[in-house]
């Protein structure tokens, strides 16, 4: 798809192969085309504008394994007229998806260290494909942790994935959450609490962050605490996407567009952006 | 016989307090141990002790009438737990519970206020430490309150 399409702006038809429910609000659904065949190549931390017909377009994410191509993998909340409509998709519908867009994780220039990933709530959404892509690669990386937070036990997406992570005696995985029910019984508080004692070498790792905006400020500010560079940290940046492809201006953030300069940007590049209110 | 010396002295907190420090400190220490489900504090209670945890999960709780106990932040490893042995009247103002077997080493709070009043050096480097994890605290707390991963967020 990357090569062959002429018009930015054409979304191409895809098909929803399957739909689940993740938690209360949130949902995955996987696709491939309609029209049979092809592969979509993308890099993990990408996006695509999928658009319902007579509704709109959004940019979601692609939390799918990079190294599986033929099926793409969304996952989102439903909170606006788009996504409300997608949480109604069923097998079988059709929906548009231009993309992929986006800077994506610098899984290559991690090769070689330490990997710390953070994120909260739907931020893991993101990050996943990241995840998929260096266990495939795992001997190109040291240890590689992952610090997850979110609200309430019910909010953790993608629990039985977590739960087979963990189990792994190569992957640190660590979960907390914000507010515990009374049968839960693991770490409760923000997910930056769990900075400061996560296992990886402070001066040969790379993180890579996502979340909302303020838990991103306080995990990157937390990092750098334990010593790692501000040059070795990459958060992800959210902002209203229209074009996806750098016209509209929509997305812009300072001197940037998040859609062409990011999502995924480098810490030390956006640290005093994000000092600035309402960018 | 072995003191906690080389304990206290590996502990994250007490990292580049003197010799002399250390040895007040050892003083007032004591080796602990919880039991899963076990309390280590009631809120109300006085608050005798200090504790720095060398091993397990400490749930800190508030009880509230018709929704029970409610967890608001786990400590572990490395952790401090507990500061009202500062701040008079010197009571406990919420439960503390082990939720996994649990080591520590307690801190008599008593002796050491009184070591304290007698050697302002070491109060002021116990307060410095102190106000560091009483900061960190603070500011986990204030995020939690924000409610950043619900909707409206």
């Amino acid at each position: 798809m990357n090569g062959a399409v002429l018009d930015p702006m054409l979304p191409l038809p895809y098909r929803v192969r399957q739909t689940r429910r993740e938690t209360g609000d949130t949902f995955t659904f996987d696709l491939s085309p309609a029209a049979g065949g092809g592969s979509f190549a993308f890099a993990a931390g990408q996006f695509n504008m999928l658009y319902v017909p007579g509704v709109g377009e959004v940019p979601i994410s692609i939390s799918g394994d990079p190294g599986e191509p033929p099926t793409l993998v969304h996952t989102t909340r439903a909170v606006g007229a788009v996504t409300r409509a997608m949480r109604q998709l069923k097998r079988g519908d059709v929906i548009g998806v231009r993309g992929p867009y986006g800077v994506p994780w610098p899984v290559a220039e991690a090769e070689g260290n330490d990997v710390v990933i953070v994120a909260g709530g739907i931020g893991l959404a993101p990050l996943r494909s990241a995840v998929y892509h260096l266990l495939r690669h795992r001997d190109q990386y040291g240890k590689i942790v992952l610090l997850y937070g979110t609200r309430t036990p019910a909010d953790i997406l993608y629990r039985r994935e977590l739960e087979q992570w963990r189990a792994r005696f190569d992957l640190e995985v660590q979960v907390s959450v914000d507010r515990a029910t009374p049968d839960w019984r693991g770490h409760v508080g923000v997910v930056t609490t769990l900075i400061p004692k996560a296992g990886f070498d402070r001066l040969n790792t790379v993180a890579m962050v996502c979340g909302p905006e303020v838990m991103m400020r306080h995990a990157a500010m937390d990092l750098e605490k334990r010593g790692v560079a501000p040059t070795s940290i990459y958060v992800s940046m959210e902002r209203n996407m229209k074009c996806g492809v750098a016209l509209c201006g929509h997305c812009q953030f300072g001197p940037t567009f998040v859609c062409k300069d990011g999502a995924v940007f480098r810490y030390d590049r956006v640290r005093e952006l994000l000092a600035i209110r309402e960018i | 016989m072995e003191t906690l010396k080389p304990v206290l002295a590996e502990q994250p907190f007490l990292h580049g307090l003197d010799d002399r420090h250390l040895d007040l400190m050892v003083g007032c220490a004591s080796n602990v141990r919880f039991a899963p489900g076990e309390f280590i504090f009631r809120e109300g209670e006085e608050a005798n002790h200090f504790y720095v945890i060398r091993h397990g999960r400490v749930a800190i709780e508030v009880f509230v009438p018709q929704r029970g106990a409610i967890t608001i932040e786990t400590i572990g490893e490395g952790d401090l737990l507990g500061w009202s042995w500062l701040v008079a009247p010197y009571h406990w103002r919420f439960d503390a519970r082990a939720t996994e077997l649990t080591r520590a080493i307690a801190l008599d709070a008593r002796c050491l206020r009184g070591k304290c009043d007698q050697d302002h050096d070491l109060g002021y480097e116990l307060f410095k430490r102190f106000v560091l994890v009483i900061e960190q605290r603070l500011q986990a707390t204030r995020m939690q309150l924000l409610d950043l991963y619900s909707v409206n967020s």
